[in-house]
């Protein structure tokens, strides 16, 4: 029990203690209350454990990052969100910023800063794949060497940030065959869940984006897909669902890919 | 009255140029009906874009037949008008060919023209194959019914022609020349027009002289027509390209513009000496409307935006809104705004530079609510563009006017946003619940 027992410090306790961590992990709504995201956000926080990273949360001194406001059009409720987090962050002098949420990575990263929230922000891959180029972090085992996994790239943080290769880098690293969907990196097609269409149905039409997105999952025949983003998890998980397939192909987060390979 | 045709050409050109600099000068008053821009960022970041971008070509060939096929009318468009300067000179003091004392270099452009000539005419029949005999349906999206579709094919039409003209010119201007006729001096190479010529055998030197003066005449005609025609059709990408990739975004295609006006809102609220039921001061100007619902709301540059637009379709055959049958699609967005600019700016001009409202607007009678709605905001539009077009801008500009000013988000969206205030998340849970995750197992 011991062992498997996550440590989790807030920010607020380290403060008490008259340290610092040296990164903030956003957690994220999804992350704190989505229960197959949580499942995400706890494997991120083993591997945070194993590779004896100082790090820390916000707990409830978190809220939303307002990336959904924002992409709804609502900028009132959206500048509302940031101030009260930059404040909460600004106050304990965070600078560096890890995050499993490609939503809430872009919005401290590139919309915070305007609003006086200035933070080095990473997208956990980015940060997994340095633990591992640093020997930080070791993985063994190999429960996916020769698998064939396709990775679905975040809107969010693929086109929107650039952030392509991290991702596809710690795959290989797991001695998986990578292979790419037809509409990857630049042309990836979007799983239908960004600019807050996760919260309401979508428009009329012919098909539902994430089935689209999944059947071309599909067409490369994967043996797991990974994502990068709690919400493409959800909504390729729907799809999969959907096509029946749930019992043969999971649709999993690097993350987790990471976790299970290091056998954590 | 020998100087009679160098007088009509000069009369011709500067109806031509005059015209088209009036049309300008609209253009450029319609664009400022818009909202001004700072802009930021490193100006050499954003000559790069223009050299690697508009120049290069560099998102063109992102779909390579298109790309190539276009790189070809590119490039023929760019060295064929040396030749228009020749024409130019030529026809304002009765030369021929002045640039013949060049020699052999005279030799290799004139065969580089053909050459490019033919190609192009090459490359504008599969451009006009793919669009109506193999129907690519990113032309046949329902926002290109009627006049886009006309549009679309009389500018390749034109473009046929002109190069038609071109190459008729000079095969008889070679005839010409080996009849030894009075004023038409040896010079140039022919490639592709040597094959035309031996169909003007046996024709006298009169009838060909009449046949390349006319030519001659209808193919500078014909470009300063197409000069003019560029205002009204979607082709003005071949100018605002340019323009448009310099002033194209430079920060991250994730970060959405700053509202600096709901940010002064903001402050005043959290401003614990603010006083709430101050009246506004005499002087205060009209706040401004959050968000867009006319094109006036819109800045500059997504007004550029819009003429700069020519209908390729690559950003909506990339949206996955339009792929999965939602009536979204980026370019109708652009189309859109273009033409409620128009209008707005027709208005204005007849109303001496006062827009008399119409009882019209960008929202509800071009862009439907719908359409907004069904956006993602995934930038596979922004990234598909080949002349850095941000249709995503105006979407959202339009989302904050909907949402701020009218309340008008859907149900659904009203209640995440509801729970964002109420908890700090877009879901009904406790914020002091957040942690929860780290005792379960």
């Amino acid at each position: 029990m011991s062992e498997n027992q996550l440590i989790v410090p807030t920010m607020a306790s380290v403060a008490a203690k008259g340290k610092e961590a040296e990164i903030l992990f956003w957690v994220g709504c999804a992350g704190s209350f989505d229960d197959r995201a949580k499942k995400i956000t706890k494997a991120f926080v083993k591997i945070l454990n194993k590779a004896s990273v100082s790090f820390a949360v916000l707990g409830a001194e978190e809220s939303c990052s307002g990336d959904p406001a924002k992409r709804s059009g609502n900028e009132f409720l959206f500048q509302m969100q940031a101030a009260g987090n930059i404040a909460t962050l600004n106050s304990y002098g965070v600078k560096k910023v890890v995050t499993a949420c490609p939503h809430c990575f872009n919005t401290l990263k590139n919309e915070y800063p305007a609003l006086g929230g200035n933070y080095e922000v990473v997208h956990h891959t980015q940060l997994l794949k340095d633990l591992l180029e640093e020997g930080r972090l070791s993985l063994q085992g190999g429960v996916y060497k020769g698998k064939k996994i396709t990775f679905h790239d975040p809107c969010y943080l693929g086109r929107a940030n650039g952030v392509y290769e991290a991702p596809r880098e710690l795959i290989k690293k797991l001695d998986a065959q990578l292979v790419e969907m037809k509409n990857c990196k630049q042309k990836g097609l979007c799983c239908g869940a960004g600019g807050a269409q996760m919260f309401k149905d979508a428009e009329p039409g012919d098909k539902e984006i994430n089935i689209a997105r999944t059947e071309e999952a599909l067409e490369v025949a994967p043996d797991v897909i990974a994502a990068g983003c709690p919400f493409c998890n959800t909504m390729l998980s729907d799809g999969i669902k959907n096509k029946e397939k749930e019992a043969e192909i999971p649709v999993l987060d690097i993350a987790e890919l990471i976790a299970q390979a290091a056998d954590l | 009255m020998a100087y009679l045709p160098q007088i009509i050409f000069l009369l011709v050109l500067l109806a031509g140029i005059g015209f088209f600099t009036l049309n300008i000068r609209q253009l450029i008053k319609n664009i400022k009906l818009g909202r001004s821009v700072t802009l930021e960022g490193s100006k050499r970041e954003r000559y790069k874009n223009v050299a690697l971008i508009a120049f290069g070509q560099s998102k063109m060939l992102s779909k390579p037949v298109s790309g190539i096929l276009h790189l070809v009318v590119y490039l023929g468009f760019l060295i064929i008008n040396i030749e228009v300067l020749e024409i130019i000179i030529d026809g304002l003091f009765g030369t021929h060919r002045i640039f013949a004392f060049l020699g052999t270099t005279y030799n290799v452009l004139i065969a580089t023209f053909e050459i490019l000539a033919a190609l192009v005419v090459v490359a504008v029949a599969v451009f006009w194959l793919r669009r109506n005999v193999l129907k690519l349906s990113r032309f046949w999206k329902p926002e290109m019914k009627g006049w886009p579709k006309k549009d679309a094919n009389l500018i390749l039409y034109i473009e046929w022609v002109l190069m038609g003209l071109f190459l008729i010119m000079n095969a008889a201007d070679l005839q010409l020349q080996q009849l030894g006729a009075d004023h038409y001096v040896s010079a140039g190479a022919f490639p592709v027009s040597s094959f035309i010529s031996p169909l003007l055998d046996g024709m006298s030197v009169d009838n060909l002289t009449m046949l390349e003066r006319g030519a001659w005449w209808l193919h500078i005609i014909g470009i300063l027509c197409f000069l003019n025609y560029l205002y009204y059709s979607k082709h003005l990408h071949i100018m605002l390209a340019f323009p448009n990739t310099y002033l194209g975004k430079l920060t991250p295609s994730g970060q959405f513009a700053h509202n600096e006006t709901v940010a002064k809102e903001v402050a005043l609220m959290m401003d614990p000496n603010a006083d709430p039921f101050a009246a506004p001061a005499a002087d205060a100007p009209i706040p401004e409307r959050f968000g867009a619902a006319d094109v006036m709301d819109l800045n500059q540059i997504q007004l550029l935006n819009a003429y700069t637009c020519t209908e390729c379709g690559r950003c909506t055959s990339e949206c996955p809104a339009n792929q999965t049958g939602k009536k979204l699609s980026p370019r109708k967005i652009m189309m859109d705004t273009r033409d409620r600019l128009q209008e707005v700016g027709e208005n204005t001009k007849l109303n001496k530079g006062e827009f008399k409202p119409d009882g019209k607007q960008l929202l509800g009678d071009y862009i439907s609510a719908e359409e907004l709605w069904a956006c993602t905001s995934c930038n596979a539009c922004v990234e598909a563009c080949p002349v850095s077009i941000d249709p995503l801008s105006i979407i959202m500009d339009m989302r904050q006017y909907l949402v701020m000013e009218q309340s008008a988000a859907p149900a659904a969206l009203n209640n995440m946003m509801g729970n964002i205030e109420n908890n700090g998340a877009p879901w009904p849970y406790n914020q002091q619940d957040r942690l929860q995750w780290a005792q379960e197992n």
